[in-house]
């Protein structure tokens, strides 16, 4: 019955300013999607998991998003995670303008 | 307009006060976001996909000249120099940060605005007709009714934990720009036989993932009664409504399952014994309330001045024929300014474009300003001799466009650009037909026409009631658009009927394309619309138009 783990990286949003940002392998948020540890252990995914919930006064809602690996780090599979990574499409806002430098 | 009674102006400081503390207590670590969440949840604060997005309610879609500079102002102070108007005649701010909030909140509370009760599961902002007060075709107008629902539901202690929320539109006339039909409850006015005002009450339209049109539970009833009738359905509704099953929860479902004729009886029953509990104080509420909302005082002055230009100037003429409506005084005129330039995002303003308008309303437009649920700004009162002026300012602005009713007019949700819920993008779609058949120069032939895209099934963007409705679904993994056809959110309201199979992101538009193609192919003549036309011709021709063309090969 259960499918095949599929790889995933933590991701949520900060607090404070409401910016999505993944969780890195040494334990940082990171702004950037190719910077978030990719997991391909399931029991592994639940402790980070975890980890990044447990940190209440830094992040909101996080959760597994699946991944794949890239060139430069682990690149989104889905549109909704990419939307995430830039920001919206009828504005420069967002990470497309923040991370421009 | 209203003004805040001391009442209103404390309970809404409290408010303020109580949230800012709570936003302490979230950042230092006393709340967690279990315990914070309902609490930012009922002063408007979501978190979306990007950002925290505050929702500030605008009753009944009023707002003042000052309100909307101050708008302008937070817009500049802590978002990103613009807003979001929307279909339920509310301001989305995309951008706040959450130590901003309480500032914001303070900002609001400083123009007698605030964001309460604009989520969770109660009685949200009383929608409007946005032509309150102006329009020929008024019997009255709604919008003292409408505020005394505002206070009776502001914080009503049996209302605040209902099984979800529930949203209240009222018009005071027989033509329906309020979609009254669907929400959970619509107020529709009419006369009865002896001429006196009164409503036609429907409850349970509604849209989201099980559409459905109101059902009318009275067919008049006298304006005085209108409020213990509001609470018995209320009442009604807080005992059967279904709290098991978050997609069973609205009246909608309890009317269907409950059925029409033994929800009346229940509805009446309970407005038995309410009605003699009110004592008649809200009436005499109702009566100072009405004062704030007297007509201005209108000028007596020539129009010459308005037919010259009329005959004299294309662009004022093509801008007069589709964003004025008639006014009750014939001097006068309706004005609304379109927030749908070609290209743009519907319902956006920028700072400076708040400013200006609230400018305009004070010079040309006795100072008051309404937001629609078809995402645009409405000036109800303009002077006809002053409407030249009015359009060149606005032109200058870019909130000149001559498209309001047509193609482009098109109301469109936040979609996945911003909206957590949203299973795809709706303002790029929205933004593509636009420049589209912009560029093709069919907006004027197609004539009169409403596309209404939602980027999922909640349907903010009432793609039912939509002459062409768009729904952007996630098929997997990629985004696929539904079409809808024949939808509409007047007094004949009905919900559109799909086509078949969606459409991918890039098809989307020449889908549409093929639709509207057909429909000028067929017309009986060019006054025939849209809707008009499917209504005669059914969804046939438009199905082939579609899906036998070889360009439809990858529609899946």
């Amino acid at each position: 019955m259960s499918r095949r783990f599929t790889p995933k990286v933590v991701t949520a949003n900060r607090l404070r300013e409401g910016d999505v940002v993944y969780l890195t392998a040494d334990d940082q948020w990171s702004a950037f999607h190719h910077e978030a540890e990719l997991i391909e252990d399931e029991a592994h995914a639940q402790m980070r998991l975890l980890h990044a919930s447990a940190q209440k006064l830094l992040v909101v809602g996080a959760y597994l998003a699946d991944a794949k690996p890239g060139l430069n780090g682990p690149e989104p599979t889905h549109f909704r995670e990419e939307f995430r990574t830039r920001g919206p499409s009828n504005y420069n806002h967002g990470k497309q303008a923040d991370l421009a430098n | 307009m209203y003004s805040y009674s001391d009442f209103d102006e404390g309970f809404v400081r409290s408010r303020v006060a109580q949230f800012t503390q709570q936003v302490e207590r979230r950042l230092d670590g006393s709340l967690t976001e279990d315990e914070f969440r309902p609490l930012r949840l009922m002063n408007g604060l979501y978190l979306q996909l990007h950002a925290y997005m505050l929702r500030v309610a605008i009753p009944y879609g009023t707002v003042s000249p000052r309100q909307m500079r101050q708008l302008a102002y937070i817009a500049d102070t802590w978002d990103k120099g613009y807003g979001h108007f929307t279909t339920r005649q509310n301001i989305q701010f995309n951008w706040p940060k959450l130590p901003d909030v309480p500032a914001i909140l303070s900002a609001l509370a400083d123009v007698e605005m605030h964001a309460i009760q604009t989520s969770g599961n109660c009685v949200r902002n009383v929608t409007a007709d946005h032509f309150a007060g102006a329009a020929a075709d008024e019997i009255a107008d709604p919008r003292p009714y409408a505020e005394l629902l505002r206070q009776w539901s502001t914080d009503h202690p049996e209302f605040q934990f209902l099984p979800r929320k529930f949203k209240i539109a009222i018009t005071g006339s027989p033509n329906d720009r309020a979609v009254t039909k669907a929400h959970d409850i619509g107020l529709r006015m009419v006369r009865n036989a002896a001429g006196e005002p009164g409503f036609e009450v429907m409850v349970g339209g509604g849209l989201g993932r099980t559409p459905m049109i109101g059902v009318t539970v009275r067919e008049f009833l006298p304006e005085a009664d209108l409020l213990p009738y509001v609470e018995a359905v209320l009442s009604v509704y807080n005992t059967l409504g279904r709290r098991d099953n978050k997609y069973k929860a609205r009246i909608k479902i309890t009317v269907h399952e409950t059925g029409k004729e033994a929800i009346t009886e229940m509805i009446e029953a309970r407005f038995a014994e309410l009605r003699p509990l009110f004592g008649g104080n809200d009436q005499k509420l109702l009566a100072e309330i009405r004062e704030a909302f007297a007509p201005p005082a209108f000028r007596n002055a020539p129009v010459d001045a308005y037919d010259a230009f009329y005959q004299a100037d294309p662009v004022f003429r093509a801008w007069a024929d589709t964003n004025l409506t008639a006014h009750r005084n014939a001097q006068y005129a309706i004005v609304t300014i379109s927030l749908k330039a070609h290209g743009q995002t519907p319902g956006d303003a920028s700072s400076d474009q708040m400013r200006l308008i609230a400018d305009l309303a004070e010079k040309y437009g006795h100072s008051d300003l309404r937001i629609s649920h078809e995402q645009n700004v409405i000036l109800p009162h303009v002077h006809k001799s002053d409407l030249p002026t009015l359009h060149a300012a606005l032109t200058q602005a870019g909130l000149g466009t001559a498209n309001v009713g047509l193609l482009s007019d098109i109301i469109a949700c936040p979609g996945m650009d911003y909206c957590a819920l949203a299973t795809a993008r709706s303002i790029p779609v929205a933004q593509e037909l636009a420049t589209h058949f912009e560029a093709l120069k069919l907006e004027h032939e197609i004539g009169p026409l409403k596309i209404k895209i939602s980027g999922c099934i909640n349907a903010c963007g009432h793609h039912h009631v939509g002459h062409i409705g768009i729904l952007g679904l996630d098929r997997a993994g990629v985004e696929n658009y539904q079409i809808t056809l024949g939808g509409d959110g007047t007094e004949d309201a009905v919900i559109g009927e799909k086509t078949g199979p969606g459409f991918a992101y890039t098809e989307i538009v020449p889908a549409i394309e093929r639709i509207l193609r057909a429909y000028l192919d067929l017309r009986t003549e060019p006054a025939e619309t849209f809707l008009q036309a499917f209504k005669r011709v059914g969804m046939e021709p438009f199905k082939q138009a579609l899906y036998d063309s070889e360009d439809a090969q990858d529609a899946a």
